[in-house]
């Protein structure tokens, strides 16, 4: 019990004692039924004891991870942008700025299978199969050097998976290792001189993005009431590609505006909701994982500015595809099936209901 | 008197300007000129005319002035806004309670709507009879309320290797304080029925969004003093801090302050969630890790004058104020240098501390005009004294991330500006 600070485990323990256990209850709630507490209660032991049953190797979790990772977390497992890196790191953890992956860092496999199947993929988390799980894990460690290329992940071998970083962890030592020497409370006399050692104004610790701005652009750029804060940041901002998409809109403007049934539109705002992980609208949106979507009703397929699209995508608009309705719809029912080789990660809308609201609401933002 | 200001009849626009040079004016002269300030000696609109009436704004926002004391993002801290942080304004606040709709935000996977007749609570795992609650059902248990201070443990993490972010809002803004009301969690699961024997029991909670930031505490905590909270300040929870109902981890790191609070699970094992392993773990020199670092120690900041509140008055009385806190309970003194540390004044707490909850401090001085190396030492009931940041740095190296609690320096030059240093 060192974890605990000495007069924290005394109140708890105190508490426990001057409060009875079996407090009077009041009747509330009711009994949680057994495929209730199926439905949530998914967290894994550490020892992998309460997987569910099930496998996937190396080379299903490589396609699956194209499909439905790679797009933040690279081919490779080596993260895209600030998105996180899951593999690659080993031997860094005592290095200036370490490399924190599954493999370098990660104490226990058990965290990696119930954080994909709980959370991942981005925007669309328990979308995946156990099996579909087991197979990405798999290739997780495979990206780490960890396992082979004909690994087999499943309840059974999981076991005899250790990460490298197992041993690495300690408990809280603060009660002992700082606590102590951090008592002195001096008044006068306490040093001799005083000399700037760093500013933050010479920003020489910065991260390499911040490098190209000076603090004062930032704090402009991000207030929220500044009417010109996407333009400033567009300036400020080298890597952000020019987002002159919406220049484009007033030409198009001559056509007469599309009738909308305003119930649907607002249905599809909810289902967008699975899309604005990667995907932005309104004044001022940037391209993220995918590009933005203002205007893109009847917009020819791979021609949003600044975007860098798929090759299938780009060939299918000079092919002549235009996002109409039909095409919206069937890109949105299977992304991998209508144009293979594109890189949306989605699963896609089961519902015929769900395309019809979200087709309704893009044509809404391509007014 | 500057000639702008004369005769100006202000639009909302002008007045802004107007006023702003006029509170110059003040601040230096010291007294209008002879015929007065026409501020005072003419018929302003404002006491002539009408304002609002009581239906202008059903919920009220702060007036159009305040529109700069807001939350802001740090862009390039993350790789989108939906799995990211922002930061209280904190520089521009007084008191102590935070305001909700400028209290920071951290998201994992966004702030999702969730209503209250959607809503449902879990609890399961070694309990007596696993059970399910309403919104409703939580209003009928006896209630406590408290106020307490919520602290990410990556506050001020940006500050590890070096001086970097120029103002309080963005070294030490994530944090807020806010009056919770809810039920104790101890009440909670007694109505679902504790294993008899309590010894290494860990209690593992989660959120309703697709993050679900599960974390395992220790069943001592659990039963000691974290609250099932469904209002802050008075009001709902908003969407962002976990409407409808969140937890409330007093003292400790605030990503243990489940949102969104979906399941209660009493187990005999820490589940090492993510968030309990590959985050919120201090990485030290020699690469091994502290895990299960879960109390922010004692800590406090300088508000003002700060960079983003710099001295507009000159020489002469000086309020200078800041914010102490402490996860090991209450703050009992805050001292403050002028010097960089060579001398040290005890500041006056504005009300005795409170534990776990922010304590305002204040140090009025004749300000000479001259530079000062502006620094806060927080000391707790413990008797822990707020480190320096080389004292820290010696114990646990420059890539811990989390849990900086270093003293802060601000350079306040001869002109009022004030700057994020390090000094020796």
């Amino acid at each position: 019990m060192s974890k605990f600070p000495k007069f924290m485990l005394a109140t708890a323990l105190v508490g426990l004692t001057a409060t009875p256990l079996m407090a009077e209850k009041l009747g509330l709630g009711r009994p949680a039924l057994p495929d209730e507490i199926a439905a949530w209660d998914i967290d894994i032991a550490t020892d992998g004891s309460n997987l569910p049953a099930g496998s996937g190797d190396v080379l299903v979790g490589e396609e699956l991870f194209a499909d439905y990772c790679a797009v933040c977390h690279g081919d490779f497992a080596e993260g895209v942008d600030n998105w996180p890196k899951l593999a690659g790191g080993a031997d860094t953890l005592d290095h200036e700025d370490p490399l924190k992956t599954v493999g370098s860092y990660w104490p226990y496999l058990s965290t990696t299978f119930d954080y994909v199947r709980r959370s991942m993929p981005f925007g669309n988390a328990q979308t995946l199969s156990d099996d579909e799980v087991y197979a990405i894990v798999a290739y997780i460690l495979y990206s780490n050097d960890l396992v082979d290329d004909d690994f087999v992940l499943s309840n059974e071998t999981f076991a005899g998976v250790e990460l490298p970083n197992a041993g690495g962890f300690i408990v809280d030592d603060r009660a002992e290792t700082e606590y102590p020497n951090f008592t002195e409370r001096c008044m006068s006399d306490c040093k001799d001189s005083v000399e700037i050692t760093m500013r933050a104004a010479v920003l020489d610790v910065t991260p390499e993005e911040t490098k190209a701005r000076t603090i004062q652009a930032m704090v402009e750029a991000t207030n929220p009431r500044n009417a010109d804060s996407g333009e400033t940041e567009a300036a400020a901002e080298p890597e952000a590609p020019a987002e002159e998409a919406a220049p484009e809109a007033p030409a198009e403007e001559a056509a007469a505006p599309m009738e909308l049934d305003a119930d649907l539109v607002k249905a599809g705002e909810k289902v967008f909701k699975k899309c604005k992980a990667c995907h932005k609208i309104g004044d001022g949106a940037k391209h993220g994982t995918g590009p933005i979507l203002n205007d893109v009703f009847n917009r020819t397929a791979g021609t949003a500015e600044g975007f860098g699209f798929s090759k299938v995508l780009i060939a299918a608009g000079e092919g002549g595809m235009v996002w109409d309705a039909e095409n919206l719809a069937g890109y949105l029912a299977n992304p991998r099936k209508f144009l293979k080789g594109n890189k949306m990660s989605f699963a896609g809308l089961k519902k015929d209901k769900d395309q019809a609201a979200i087709i309704e609401f893009l044509k809404s933002v391509s007014q | 008197m500057s000639d702008e200001f004369e005769g100006v009849k202000p639009s909302r626009r002008s007045f802004l300007t107007g006023a702003a040079a006029a509170g110059a004016a003040i601040g230096t002269a010291g007294a209008a000129s002879a015929e007065g300030e026409r501020l005072i000696t003419e018929v302003q609109d404002w006491a002539s005319g009408l304002g609002d009436g009581v239906d202008a704004t059903p919920y009220g926002m702060p007036i159009e002035f305040e529109g700069d004391v807001v939350r802001r993002n740090v862009e390039w801290l993350t790789a989108d806004t939906i799995s990211s942080i922002n930061f209280t304004p904190i520089h521009a606040l007084d008191g102590t309670i935070t305001p909700q709709g400028c209290a920071f935000e951290r998201h994992h996977s966004g702030a999702i709507e969730l209503k209250k007749s959607d809503y449902r609570l879990m609890i399961n795992g070694l309990v007596d009879t696993p059970l399910v609650f309403t919104y409703e059902d939580l209003e009928r248990f006896p209630r406590s309320q408290q106020t307490f201070f919520l602290e990410c443990a990556a506050n001020t993490g940006m500050e590890w290797a070096g001086a970097q972010l120029n103002g309080a809002q963005f070294t030490h803004g994530m944090i807020h304080n806010m009056e919770y009301t809810g039920v104790s969690l101890r009440t909670l699961l007694e109505e679902a029925g504790l294993p008899t024997d309590l010894t290494g029991k860990w209690v593992y909670v989660e959120g309703a969004d697709a993050s679900s930031n599960g974390r395992s505490i220790p069943i001592e905590k659990a039963l000691d003093d974290c609250m099932v909270a469904f209002k802050a300040n008075g009001e709902a929870l908003r969407k962002e801090h976990g409407y409808p109902v969140r937890l409330v981890v007093p003292g400790w790191e605030g990503n243990m302050w489940v949102k969104w609070l979906r399941r209660i699970e009493i187990m005999d094992a820490p589940v090492e969630s993510r968030e309990e392993t590959s985050k919120y773990t201090d990485t030290l020199e020699d690469g091994t890790s502290r895990k299960w670092t879960w109390v922010m120690d004692a800590k406090s900041i300088v508000t003002s004058p700060s960079p983003q509140a710099p001295i507009k008055h000159g020489k002469g009385p000086l309020v200078i104020t800041g914010l102490a806190w402490s996860g090991n309970g209450a703050i009992t003194g805050v001292d403050v240098t002028l010097d960089g540390g060579k001398t040290w004044q005890e500041a006056r707490l504005a009300e005795p501390g409170k534990k776990m909850a922010l304590t305002r401090f204040y140090l009025d001085i004749d300000w000479d005009g001259q530079e000062m190396f502006l620094q806060s030492r927080a000391i707790d009931e413990t008797g822990y004294v707020q480190p320096t940041k080389d004292q820290l740095r010696e114990v646990r190296g420059l890539n811990s991330i989390y849990h900086n609690n270093c003293i802060q320096t601000w350079w306040v030059k001869a002109d009022g500006e004030a700057e994020n240093v390090e000094i020796s």
